[in-house]
């Protein structure tokens, strides 16, 4: 029992600062994906972010009406951007665009997409929109 | 009758008549007069005639001279003048020697010279110089007439002198001005060759300073120029093409370059916005015509689609289907871009016009402008970015076309748009250029 203790007392602990963070991370990371699969199309956008606005306003052209979530509004909002980021590419974080769960891109690629006629398809494929 | 030039010792020619003597004779008078000559009676005379320094029988010949009315009225007014001259020097010279004839007369032309010039004109002393060596060829000749037109002359010989100084001095100053000016002129292209340079590094830089804003800008519109020189290059090129039919490979080569021409004003457009956003929104780098049809520093695609459909008959079904498509996506799209736009204006607005009402008084309202302000200053930060993506929309919805059509119809689409942007600029200078009543 105490080669046991002493044994232990020299390993370093799991749950150190940098660990934290990457457990943390990974935390955010899993409510972001969490909080995109529960609808068809989810935007992340911040109010003070008017190309949130405008790709808003292109989806409710099509006819989807997609899950806003306003990170500046959310508690966990600043680590959220900064996943979206980091982990995801997303630049600039917003708005960041999830389709049928999986992450699309920022403002300039919606409009690529839309433009080639993709997007209307990617949403169509997951049931955001019918025609 | 001819005039004839006598030496100053020549006494032998007298004229009857001599003491009622006035220079203008009449002609017929003087004829009978030569015949009457008679030297022995006269010799004083011809003393007279002598210090006269003027040879009657000239005289007479005056009238067929043309300045002979001018000299006749000179000679009425001094006529006076002679005759009492002439008689104070008679007495002289019937004392004097004969050879002491020549510098006398010299003299007394001097003296004739003297008060014929009356006005007191400043040439008298070269006159009366010129006389003075003139005078040994004289003779009775009609030198007094000759004094007149010798004095006219040498007068006009002056003032051609002067006025020639004058020019020379002028001519002069003439030229330093224009040397000084040429020094500031190279001296000014230096500077703004540095200033341009300058201009484009900074903008290629991205940096953002006050003072360097303008060069942002200025840099802009130079290099706009010079993509503008290269677009119509590749548009006669393009043209050129097409009208001699060329093959697809070779349109499709020409078409791939047109796209990359818009590919670096587009990258150029994002170069400058970084600097100066508002110069690129404003559209002053365009002509006014194109100014007035922007959309967000550019073109509207849609617009320019439904232009364009025209050009590109005959379509097959699916490209129909695909340009209506494309054209309502940018719509869209458009519209999308305008809303944001909106928002942002409206918000800014709102921002601007008022802060929440505070009332802690003086400190807070300071705090409070400052805080309107930073959120002001964050909100414009997102124009560029409007910006940015409105000109991704615009290269999208080409590139999206020329997916949609063949080779062919690309490059009779493109050459549409050239010739489309090029009339609306020519339509710019003319308005400009249009009489104003």
């Amino acid at each position: 029992m105490k080669s046991q203790i002493s044994q232990h007392k020299n390993k370093k602990p799991f749950a150190n600062k940098k660990n934290f963070q990457y457990i943390f991370l990974y935390i955010v990371m899993d409510r972001v994906k969490d909080l995109a699969s529960k609808k068809a199309a989810v935007i992340f956008t911040k109010s003070s972010c008017y190309m949130c606005h405008s790709i808003k306003q292109l989806f409710y052209e099509l006819g989807a009406s997609p899950a806003v979530y306003e990170l500046d509004n959310d508690s966990y909002g600043r680590e959220m951007e900064w996943a979206l980021r980091s982990n995801f590419g997303c630049n600039p974080s917003v708005p960041a665009v999830f389709i049928g769960g999986k992450f699309i891109g920022s403002s300039k690629d919606i409009i690529s997409l839309h433009v080639d006629g993709s997007l209307k398809q990617l949403l169509m494929d997951a049931k955001a929109i019918w025609f | 009758m001819g005039s004839r030039r006598r030496t100053a010792e020549d006494t032998n020619k007298v004229v009857n008549g001599m003491p009622s003597y006035a220079p203008p004779l009449p002609p017929s008078n003087s004829m009978g007069m030569e015949g009457n000559i008679h030297p022995s009676r006269l010799s004083d005379f011809g003393a007279i005639e002598q210090s006269l320094g003027f040879r009657i029988e000239d005289a007479m010949n005056l009238s067929r001279n043309p300045v002979f009315n001018q000299m006749k009225s000179n000679s009425q007014a001094l006529g006076a003048d002679i005759q009492f001259g002439a008689l104070n020097k008679t007495l002289q010279l019937q004392k004097e020697s004969q050879s002491n004839l020549a510098s006398t007369s010299g003299g007394h032309r001097e003296n004739w010279g003297e008060s014929n010039m009356a006005d007191g004109s400043a040439d008298t002393s070269t006159d009366d110089t010129e006389d003075k060596n003139q005078m040994p060829e004289r003779g009775e000749s009609s030198e007094r007439s000759k004094d007149k037109s010798d004095q006219k002359t040498l007068r006009r010989l002056a003032q051609n002198r002067e006025a020639a100084r004058k020019s020379r001095l002028r001519k002069k100053a003439y030229v330093q001005q224009l040397e000084s000016s040429r020094l500031k002129l190279t001296q000014l292209e230096q500077e703004l060759q540095r200033a341009r340079q300058q201009g484009i590094f900074i903008s290629s830089t991205g940096e953002q300073t006050h003072s360097m804003s303008g060069n942002g800008a200025m840099a802009f519109d130079a290099e706009y120029a010079r993509w503008l020189e290269e677009h119509n290059r590749q548009t006669n090129e393009l043209r050129a093409a097409i009208n001699s039919h060329a093959g697809d490979i070779e349109l499709r080569t020409i078409v791939d370059n047109f796209m990359t021409q818009f590919e670096d004003i587009y990258r150029l457009k994002g170069v400058a916005a970084k600097a100066d956003v508002f110069h690129i929104l404003s559209g002053m780098w365009k002509t006014p015509a194109e100014r007035c049809f922007m959309w967000i520093g550019g073109f509207r695609s849609s617009e320019l689609l439904k232009l364009l459909v025209s050009h590109l008959e005959p379509l097959t079904e699916q490209q129909l289907m695909g340009i209506y498509n494309l054209q309502q996506s940018s719509q869209q799209a458009e519209d999308a871009l305008s809303q944001g736009m909106d928002a942002l204006q409206q918000s800014l607005s709102e921002t601007l016009a008022n802060g929440s009402p505070n009332p802690s008084g003086a400190s807070g309202n300071v705090a409070n402008y400052m805080g309107q302000m930073a959120m002001a200053m964050g909100k414009l930060g997102t124009l560029e970015g409007f910006l940015r993506q409105a000109d991704n929309l615009r290269q999208q919805t080409l590139q999206q076309m020329l997916r949609i059509l063949t080779t062919r119809q690309s490059a009779r689409a493109l050459l549409a748009i050239s010739d489309y942007f090029s009339r609306l600029r020519a339509l710019s200078s003319l308005w400009l250029a249009r009489p104003r009543d």
